[in-house]
This record gives C-alpha cells, sequence and structure tokens, in this order.
C-alpha cells in the first residue's frame, strides 16, 4: 500500500524559487509544516549554474523606474507591468536578505555590496559574486533552510503527478528513486519550482535535470502554459557542449567579433545602437547567427561560431570577476581567455514561458502554485534580461510560499483514502513502464529525434513551414513513446524509468512550445519568425494559452497588463 | 574528430540481486576530447540502459558526477578521457554506502553538513554598539564586509559539495563517524565571516568527538578537491581556533557568549 505523508505545503523542487519560498513559509509560520520534494539534493539544482548575477537597484544613479523601464522594453512589451513594479521593487530586499544570510557577494572599496553591466539594463544594478551566482546563491538558500526544523526534505523523490481532490490541488505522487516506492506527500497547496526545460533542445545550457517536470505535471492538470513559444537562446555558449560563457563577459568589457576581427555588433545594424555587446540577449544571438550566414562566422569541428574577445581585459580583471569562465573553457575548450579569444555560439538557455500563474504565484487550479523558470508570472515577456532570472526566483518565491499558506490555513486537508488511491493509480502506471519489455522505442532515441524536431523547428530563426514540421514530428513522437522498450526492471535507484517519465514530460512540453510558437505571426523579442518579421501589436499583443486537450493543445489568449510604458518600437 | 576504443570496468550492484558488486565490461568508441562522464553516458544511452549513475549539470559545478577513476576520487564531468589508457576502472565513491552502480549513499554526508550550523548565526538582539563582531548595515540594509573579510573565507565557500574528499581521506576511512573535510571547511567558513556570530557555538561542535581533532593532516582531501577549496586548511585552522577559543573561555569567560551551543 503507498504511503501517505501529511504537511501544510508541499514544493517540488529545491533550487533557488522552491527554496526561497520554504523558508519563506516556514519562517511566517514556524507551526506549519513544509515537504521540500526534489528530484535531486537541493545543491545539485540547475540555479547552481547561474553565472553572472541577480539584478536590483542598488545605486544612487538607479532607481525602479528605471530597472522598470528596462524589463519591459526587453519584454518587447510582453511582460505585465504590475508584476514588472512588484518586481523591481522587491528586488533589493530580497537580494539584501540573501546578504544577511551570508551570499558572499563581491564588494565595492568601501565595503558596500558591488554591481555590474549587464545586457538590456541602463545602469549597473547586477549584483555579483565573481561568476558562481547561481552557485552561491543556491548554497546560501540551502545552508539557510537547513536551521528550520519544520521543512521537511524529500530528497531524490521523483514526483510524476498532481493529486487534485474536490478540484483543488491537495498533494503529489513521488517516486522515491532509492527504494521505487510510491509515496503520497500530501496537504493544502503545492507549489511548483521545477526550473526549465531547456533538454527539449539538444544544444542547450541547461543540466540534465531541466526536463520540464512541473510544466508538464501542470498542464496534464489542466492549468495553461503561458507564453512557450518564447525560448531564450543565450548568445554565447561553448561549441560542442554548450556549456554557458556568462554575459557578465560582455558586462565586464569582453567584446563578440566575427571571422574578420570585427566587433559585428559595432560595424553592423542589429538594433542594439550604442549598447553594443550589452545589447539584450535576443538580439545578440539573431546577430551572431546572421553573421555566420553572411559568411563571416568561423568553422570549427562542432560546427561554426564566433569569437567572445576578453584578451583586452588582463588576467588580474579576469581572475577576479570571471575566474569560473576561465576554468570553463580551459577544461571544456582547451583553450585560455587570457590569451586567445572564446568560441562561441547562440544556446539554448531559458524558458521565457511557463505555468501561467497570477501576481501571487497562484495558478488556475486552487491550491497549485507556481514560481521561478517552471512559472510565467509574466515578468519577462518575450525576451528576459539577463539578471532577472535568479531575482525572479527570490522575489516570486517568496510571495508564492507567503501566499501559498494563507490558502492552507482555509483550505481542507483532502481525504487520505482518496489521495492514497490516486497514487497507488500512479504507482501502477510507473510499474507497467518499470522494465517494459515488450515496446519496440528507445529512449535515446526519441530524445534525440524531439530535440532535432525542436532545433530545426524552433531555433533562433523560425518559418511557418518549419514550426509546422516540428509540431508534426512531435506528434507522431509522442504516439510513439507509448510502445518504449526499457531495459531496467530493478526498483532501486532505477534511472531508466526516470528518463522515461522524463521524456513524456519533455515531449508534453516541446509541442506546446511549437504548437504556440506556429500560431504566433508575428516577430515579438525571442520568438523570430522570418515569414512575418515585424512585431504586430494589432494582432498579437497577447499572452498565449495552451491548454491540454486529448484531441491535442488549445490555444487560447490573455491580455497583456499595460500600464505607464506605452508598447512602441523597440530600439536601443 | 579522432575516435579510438576503450574498455570501461564498471561495478555493478543491485542489493536486490546482487550479495556483493561485480564489474561489467563495455567497449566502446571514444571521442579525443570526451570527459569520463561522457563515455559512462554513452554506454548507459546507446549499450546498457540498466546502468545507474549521478549527473546533471556536465560544467563542474552540481557536484553530482564523482565517482573512482582507476581508484582515485574524480569529478568524472571534469576528468578527461585521454589521461587514461584502454582500461579505466569506474567504481562508486569510496567511503560511503552504496545504492546502487555507481550510486553512493549521502544520509551520513547531509547530516554532518548540517551539524556544523552552516547558516549565519547572529544574536536577536542586534541594536548596540558596532564592533568587530557586530558589523555595520548600510541604508540599503546588507552588512559593509571589506574586501579582505571576504577574502578570508571566500575560498571555504567554493565548496560543490562532491564528496571527493570523503572518498580520498584516510580518517573517514577508518572511522566513518568523522564529520570530515568538506562540513568541517564549511563550519569553518561561517566561523570566518564577519557576519557571523556563531563561532563559540561552531567550536562547541568543533570539540566534540570525531571532529577537528580526529584529523591526521594527511592533506588527501586538497588534494583531490576539484574546486582548490583546500579543506586540509581549514580543518587545520579549525583545530586551532577551537583549542585556542577553549583556552581562552578558561581564563577569561565572556559574556553573552553562549556556552550551550545547539539551538
Amino acid at each position: 500500500m503507498v504511503e501517505v505523508s501529511r504537511h501544510d505545503i508541499i514544493i517540488v523542487g529545491g533550487g533557488a524559487a522552491g527554496l526561497r519560498a520554504a523558508i519563506a513559509a516556514a519562517e511566517a509560520d514556524p507551526s506549519a509544516s513544509i515537504a521540500l520534494v526534489s528530484k535531486v539534493y537541493p545543491m545539485r539544482s540547475h540555479t547552481v549554474s547561474a553565472e553572472g548575477g541577480a539584478a536590483g537597484v542598488a545605486r544612487e544613479d538607479d532607481n525602479f523606474e528605471m530597472h522598470g523601464q528596462d524589463t519591459v522594453k526587453g519584454s518587447d512589451f510582453l511582460g505585465d507591468q504590475d508584476v514588472i513594479q512588484y518586481f523591481v521593487e522587491q528586488a533589493p530586499k530580497e537580494l539584501a536578505l540573501l546578504e544577511n544570510w551570508g551570499c558572499p557577494w563581491s564588494r565595492n572599496d568601501d565595503g558596500s555590496v558591488a554591481t555590474r553591466a549587464f545586457g538590456g539594463m541602463t545602469v549597473k544594478r547586477t549584483w555579483y559574486a565573481a561568476d558562481k551566482v547561481g552557485f552561491h546563491m543556491l548554497h546560501t538558500l540551502f545552508q539557510h533552510s537547513m536551521q528550520f526544523e519544520n521543512i521537511v526534505r524529500y530528497d531524490e523523490y521523483f514526483v510524476s503527478k498532481l493529486l487534485v481532490e474536490d478540484g483543488a490541488c491537495r498533494g503529489v505522487a513521488a517516486l522515491d528513486i532509492r527504494t521505487g516506492d510510491m509515496h503520497a506527500i500530501v496537504g493544502r497547496a503545492v507549489i511548483l519550482a521545477t526550473g526549465g526545460a531547456g533538454k527539449i533542445f539538444p544544444f542547450t545550457t541547461n543540466g540534465m535535470i531541466k526536463t520540464g517536470d512541473g510544466m508538464a505535471l501542470a498542464y496534464r492538470a489542466g492549468v495553461p502554459l503561458k507564453d512557450m513559444e518564447f525560448v531564450q537562446y543565450h548568445p554565447t555558449g561553448l561549441p560542442g557542449t554548450g556549456i554557458l560563457i556568462t554575459e557578465a563577459t560582455r558586462g565586464e568589457g569582453g567584446h563578440l567579433k566575427n571571422s574578420e576581427g570585427e566587433r559585428f555588433l559595432v560595424e553592423y545594424d542589429y538594433g542594439v545602437g550604442q549598447k553594443a555587446e550589452l545589447g539584450p540577449r535576443d538580439m545578440i544571438s539573431r546577430a551572431s547567427i546572421l553573421e555566420m550566414e553572411a559568411g563571416r562566422g568561423i568553422q570549427g569541428s562542432y560546427g561554426e561560431y564566433v569569437h567572445l574577445d576578453l584578451t583586452h581585459l588582463g588576467e588580474e580583471k579576469i581572475m577576479s570577476r570571471l575566474p569560473m569562465v576561465r576554468e570553463l573553457c580551459k577544461i571544456y575548450a582547451g583553450m585560455d581567455p587570457v590569451h586567445q579569444p572564446i568560441p562561441v555560439r547562440p544556446v539554448v538557455h531559458y524558458m521565457m514561458g511557463g505555468v501561467d500563474t497570477d501576481i501571487d504565484g497562484a495558478t488556475t487550479l486552487p491550491g497549485l502554485y507556481a514560481a521561478g523558470e517552471v512559472a510565467c508570472v509574466s515578468l519577462n515577456g518575450a525576451n528576459r534580461l539577463g539578471s532577472n532570472s535568479l531575482t525572479e526566483c527570490l522575489v516570486f518565491g517568496a510571495r508564492a510560499g507567503l501566499h501559498s499558506l494563507e490558502f492552507a490555513k482555509g483550505s481542507a486537508a483532502g481525504s487520505d483514502d482518496g489521495l492514497r488511491a490516486q497514487a497507488e493509480e500512479e504507482a501502477a502506471r510507473v510499474d507497467a513502464l518499470r522494465g517494459r519489455k515488450k515496446g519496440g522505442e528507445k529512449i535515446a532515441a526519441i530524445r534525440h529525434e524531439m530535440t532535432s524536431a525542436m532545433e530545426s523547428g524552433c531555433g533562433v530563426f523560425r518559418r511557418q513551414e518549419s514550426m509546422g514540421a516540428a509540431v508534426e514530428a512531435l506528434v507522431q513522437l509522442k504516439g510513439r513513446v507509448s510502445d518504449l522498450r526499457l531495459e531496467d526492471d530493478s526498483k532501486v535507484f532505477n534511472t531508466e524509468v526516470i528518463a522515461a517519465l522524463e521524456l513524456h514530460n519533455m515531449l508534453d512540453v516541446a509541442e506546446v512550445v511549437a504548437v504556440s510558437a506556429h500560431h504566433r505571426k508575428e516577430s515579438r523579442g525571442a520568438h523570430t519568425c522570418r515569414d512575418f518579421e515585424r512585431r504586430d501589436d494589432q494582432n498579437y499583443l497577447y499572452h498565449t494559452l495552451c491548454y491540454h486537450d486529448p484531441s491535442g493543445p488549445r490555444l487560447d489568449k490573455k491580455d497583456v497588463t499595460l500600464g505607464r510604458w506605452e508598447p512602441v518600437e523597440r530600439k536601443y | 574528430m579522432s575516435e579510438s576504443k576503450k574498455t570501461f570496468v564498471i561495478t555493478r550492484f543491485d542489493p536486490d540481486k546482487d550479495e556483493v558488486p561485480k564489474t561489467q565490461e563495455y567497449e566502446i568508441p571514444v571521442h579525443e576530447d570526451w570527459k569520463v562522464l561522457d563515455a559512462i553516458n554513452f554506454i548507459k544511452d546507446e549499450v546498457d540502459p540498466t546502468i545507474s549513475h549521478r549527473w546533471s549539470c556536465r560544467m563542474a559545478v552540481c557536484g553530482s558526477c564523482g565517482m573512482m577513476v582507476n581508484g582515485e576520487p574524480k569529478l568524472t564531468c571534469k576528468t578527461r578521457l585521454s589521461d587514461y589508457g584502454d582500461r579505466v576502472i569506474v567504481e562508486p565513491l569510496a567511503n560511503f554506502p552504496v545504492i546502487r552502480d555507481l550510486v553512493s549513499e549521502l544520509d551520513g554526508f547531509m547530516e554532518k553538513f548540517q551539524a556544523v550550523k552552516p547558516w549565519v548565526i547572529r544574536a536577536k538582539e542586534e541594536a548596540g554598539a558596532v564592533s568587530a563582531s557586530n558589523p555595520p548595515k548600510s541604508s540599503k540594509g546588507t552588512f559593509v564586509q571589506s574586501a579582505a573579510e571576504l577574502a578570508e573565507f571566500k575560498q571555504f565557500s567554493l565548496c560543490i559539495n562532491c564528496m571527493l574528499c570523503y572518498a580520498a581521506c584516510p580518517v573517514v576511512a577508518n572511522e566513518p563517524e568523522f564529520l570530515g573535510p568538506a562540513a568541517i571547511a564549511l563550519g569553518h567558513r561561517y566561523n570566518l565571516d564577519s557576519r557571523d556570530q556563531g563561532l563559540d557555538e561552531r567550536n562547541e561542535v568543533f570539540r566534540g568527538e570525531g571532529t577537528v581533532f580526529s584529523c591526521s593532516f594527511a592533506n588527501e582531501c586538497s588534494e583531490v578537491c576539484p574546486k582548490n577549496v583546500d579543506p586540509a586548511a581549514a580543518v587545520n585552522q579549525a583545530k586551532f581556533g577551537a583549542v585556542i577559543d577553549w583556552a581562552t573561555s578558561l581564563v577569561l569567560p565572556r559574556p553573552g557568549a553562549s556556552k550551550e551551543g545547539g539551538k
């Protein structure tokens, strides 16, 4: 029989958003029991890989209005302006809180917290801890969380289903990876904080674990995914591996160069104007691809690339501000950025879209919340500015933690028997999948076909035809995935069955991305369609919603919350 | 891209089926710029999907993929295959119980980690004179911390919890309860942080059995650390700190200092 454990709030995901939510709720009500459920130990969460920094107004020459305006413009006017206003006001408080908790932020000479320049930001407002910001934020949050006795961790539990009763989310079915047993972890509210879905693409900065699990869980429970067509390509990933080379390299003065040695963002008109290397990511990624198409890329064994030149910064600056970049280049590109330019190409980095939430993190399903990259609270619109997302995890993680706590206080607990029965059904589904020898399809093969379809259909530049082909390919693959063959029938730490569950999740998410992209017949932010090269506010100034339907994804619209910043042409 | 073949000898263990661990050999084509992890992932995807191992970031920061490679603890995502010959032996990290195949059990490690109170401890009452143990806050609500004060602990804050140091530590091998290099370095990191006031509480922990004084200073931990954290230095400094703190407390009882430890 499936074991049932009870808490007040269940948080799925142990990265920055999940930990911040857990701490907020645990601190606000020491009598509340908070379950923190993650498929990995929290310090392995992908927040760890973020490098460059976290944005929040800190300097005298900066203010909330400027941070807000930069974010709205960066979003290509698809960000919700009430959300953005709240975000910029909370950002410095959250970052200061992290400082109080021990985050080793880099410092100015007077001992105050230092800030650096970042793409699309008009002033230096990105807080940093050298170039290991995500690592330090994650470890600070995780270590700080350990003092709360009311945070109960479920490390290495894979959540495969949301438990819904009487129209409210009351828990999760979670597979204990170590034993292979299914558990019902039940309570009065659930927060999804599982991060993004970069692994639906072949070339990504994301770690192996970024398989869109939370997006798929919500989607299958009837909650719409929002703005999923907006996939951020980071301009500077290492060819081959896709390992991230932080935007802070450009914030610190690095230059992008083509095969002719030209700073192409300065020499040619790519819309970034005087900002040059400090332009937003969508524009710089497009510029890099166009340089390659114009024959000014450099050929390498992993395809074409451009150069990111840091050699003029000097060894001292690189070692104090960008030590990890140097380490990564040496290990994974076999070169030293102190002496040579770094080979880089645009790489899938971040999902602007996600589970549709309001400003409190609440979804359309009562009791279900989401925060961080898994969510789409509409801070980032069609293009996120670098260094806004780590802060987003803090601001909206905390808010979701507090609001879910309020919700939990007024919510019924749900029945043990009913929720157990649901988890038992889920256990049977996973049992049938484990060691399923009657199928004919290989996980790795379907995964490979999926990522290829996404790259050719939903890359930096898209065409109606290529997006349509991706949609068709995904429909096919979703049919084939029901015929998987699994070899591993052991219950103990069976990573094959986890990979199969993740593959199902990725296919759902990938299909939503392709369908949402195919429908948007304009170019806005990171969604660049060659058949419709201009932004079309008349017809497309809305959020795309995508609902799960037995007959396939169903699209709908949601208004953008505008405000003081009227949509104008986005020029830098 | 040039390819060659290598044979991987991988530890297999399923507690439901095996009494003791066994090995299985896989001969596969490898690329010259592969890391050890790339080869294990290739085997998992293309040859034998029943192998269990942990990994995620593949950029040496998440700390998941520590294993023994030819007998030495390595972070497999940053370990070049070209440094090895035709046969590469991959085993789970030494000095840890094994859950399955290459997957180690972390329960003990996580307990040790928590035992050093790895969070900023501050006295409840923060009002009063600014002093070395009560640094000022700026108008933004952040503590003032000089670059020199940051440098005091920065190195010890770089640990990714990959546990290679436990696999290398001769004391852990004989005394599994030993608090160990990473946990001691972490506690010491907070002790050195100008924002923290928890020195007494942590020194209480460090003076307990199986902690800093168990270290034989073999320095193996620092040699295998993939992030140059130098946990051996942290352990040595912590040892010194714990003694000094204890000795001074005998002659100079400090008002307000917590002697009990714990929360």
